[in-house]
């Protein structure tokens, strides 16, 4: 028997909450968008009025102000948008425990167990949407297909506040007329990819041979053309089943370019001391340490490397990031976003070969220091102990991106999906 | 990471008292408008999940009888707001 998914879209999300809790903007064109002093100024979400001028997500501010002179701008209020989507997760949750989160904004549910209780997913679409309008003042779009893939697609057709049912029996002239790009997970560059190949359509993907297309796309190629063809199986994960975590980072656009080494090398302590609460919290040690750099060019490229032995200290992630860096970089340009993550991890209490030539004694006494570290920041706040490197350049020092960053990107491929 | 609140002149934030019961649950009996005024709550008759569009909030609402007639009354995290009646 077929699954039935619902994907579940709320509608221009972050303007959309604005907009309810400010009366006086509602029918004026309206952007969320990011701090342009910190250089985030891009906009993260719009409402008609200001989607109706042409204006795009991930487009700086000026470009939309150029669009729609009178466009208001309003700063993101994030622990707001964190209720609405607990909100919102919570009316889901009393139709199934299948829910899967894809952002804020979006989520995946299993219905097929309730349909005896609540009808079919056309009907539990229509009650969830209904629900979402009158308890929370915004609106949704659902899907309603046999797999994620469909039910996702289903969701983007209509906007706002409406059901898409892609069945068996319409899913060829509802979905494969679609462009290939609509695809999740195809981007700008694999539509282009494909373009030269004549596959502009979501149907010409599944219309082309499997092994073709993993000829042009590697193991994407098999992945796509299963999608295009419904073949997506993958579960809708259920509720506090905790994904396992394969890697703990950060990343930061700093709110000026870095010049020198001695920038980079603080930025690198802000991020290590992040991840490496992180990873404590989590109850991990990392083996390896990846970073990240974008220069003003935004030309990027990471780098890896391995610890002789797991640590979950941020002196080891930020020595290791250092070193990695200062043999690798040689300042063809400043630089204007960062990222550390550490990788290939293993359970924090898991045994350890203690080696003849560390000062092991040393090390206990430094992961007992940091243990110290996280609890008093626990209790004074992040600021009350810092490095003194910090406080050399108080603009970059004083990032916080453990408790600043609370919204992590995520990905459809979780453990336990495919590949 | 505390949200910004926004200021919206049809939104009454409002004292509540309220009895709380021995074996658990609550239920408000008067409120206090933003001019000092006191009505007496006579009767709870809903109490449900909403959004209030007119003043621009979610909450668990109650619906109230005072004096004869029904007003809504939303419990919005740990505030209590009415909204405002206009005469136009």
């Amino acid at each position: 028997m077929d699954r039935i998914i619902l994907h579940s879209d709320l509608n221009n999300f972050y303007a959309s909450v604005e907009c309810l809790h400010r009366t006086e903007i509602r029918n004026k064109p309206v952007a969320v968008c990011g701090d342009p002093e910190a250089r985030h100024g891009i906009v993260l979400a719009k409402n008609y009025p200001a989607k109706a001028t042409g204006i795009q997500t991930g487009e700086v501010i000026w470009q939309a102000k150029q669009k729609c002179p009178d466009l208001i701008v309003i700063p993101p209020n994030f622990p707001l948008y964190l209720r609405f989507s607990r909100l919102a997760r919570s009316i889901y949750a009393s139709y199934t425990d299948q829910v899967e989160p894809f952002g804020l904004d979006e989520a995946w549910l299993d219905v097929t167990g309730n349909r005896h209780i609540h009808g079919d997913g056309l009907k539990i679409a229509n009650e969830i949407r209904e629900r979402i309008k009158f308890e929370m003042g915004v609106t949704a779009s659902i899907g309603v297909s046999f797999n994620k893939i469909y039910a996702k697609l289903g969701s983007d057709m209509k906007k706002p506040d409406a059901t898409t049912v892609i069945s068996r029996d319409n899913f060829k002239q509802v979905v494969w007329p679609l462009p290939a790009g609509d695809l999740l997970y195809v981007g700008r560059a694999t539509k282009r990819k494909l373009a030269r190949y004549d596959i502009n359509t979501i149907g010409d993907i599944a219309a082309a041979s499997m092994k073709f297309l993993k000829s042009v796309l590697g193991k994407w190629g098999e992945v796509l053309w299963s999608f295009a063809n419904g073949y997506d199986n993958s579960p809708v994960i259920r509720m506090n089943e905790e994904t396992l975590i394969k890697s703990v980072g950060n990343s930061i656009t700093t709110p000026r370019d870095l010049e020198t080494s001695e920038d980079v090398q603080i930025i690198f302590y802000v991020l290590s001391e992040s991840v490496a609460a992180r990873l404590r919290e989590h109850g991990f040690k990392c083996r390896t340490v990846q970073i990240h750099i974008r220069d003003k060019t935004l030309f990027t490229f990471s780098l890896q490397g391995k610890f002789h032995k797991p640590t979950n200290l941020s002196g080891d992630l930020a020595d290791k990031a250092i070193s990695l860096f200062r043999a690798n970089y040689s300042w063809p340009n400043a630089i204007r976003s960062m990222g550390l993550r550490g990788c290939d991890l293993v359970a924090a209490d898991s045994d350890e070969q203690l080696s003849l030539f560390d000062d092991e004694k040393q090390r206990i006494k430094q992961e007992q220091l940091e243990m110290t570290v996280d609890a008093l920041r626990t209790r004074f706040g992040h600021f009350s102990v810092q490095r003194a490197l910090l406080l050399k350049d108080p603009e970059i020092g004083a990032i916080n991106p453990k408790e600043d960053h609370v919204i992590h990107p995520v990905s459809f491929f979780k453990e336990g999906n495919i590949l | 990471m505390q949200a910004n609140r926004y200021n919206n002149p049809d939104k009454v934030y409002i004292s509540v008292k309220a009895i709380f019961y021995p074996e658990g649950g609550f239920e408000p009996t008067s409120f206090i408008w933003e001019d000092g005024h006191e009505y007496e709550i006579s009767k709870v008759i809903d109490i449900r999940r909403a959004a209030s569009l007119k003043a621009g909030g979610v909450g668990i609402r109650y619906t109230c009888k005072v004096h004869n007639k029904e007003v809504y009354m939303f419990l919005e995290e740990d505030r209590w707001f009415m909204e405002r009646k206009n005469n136009n």
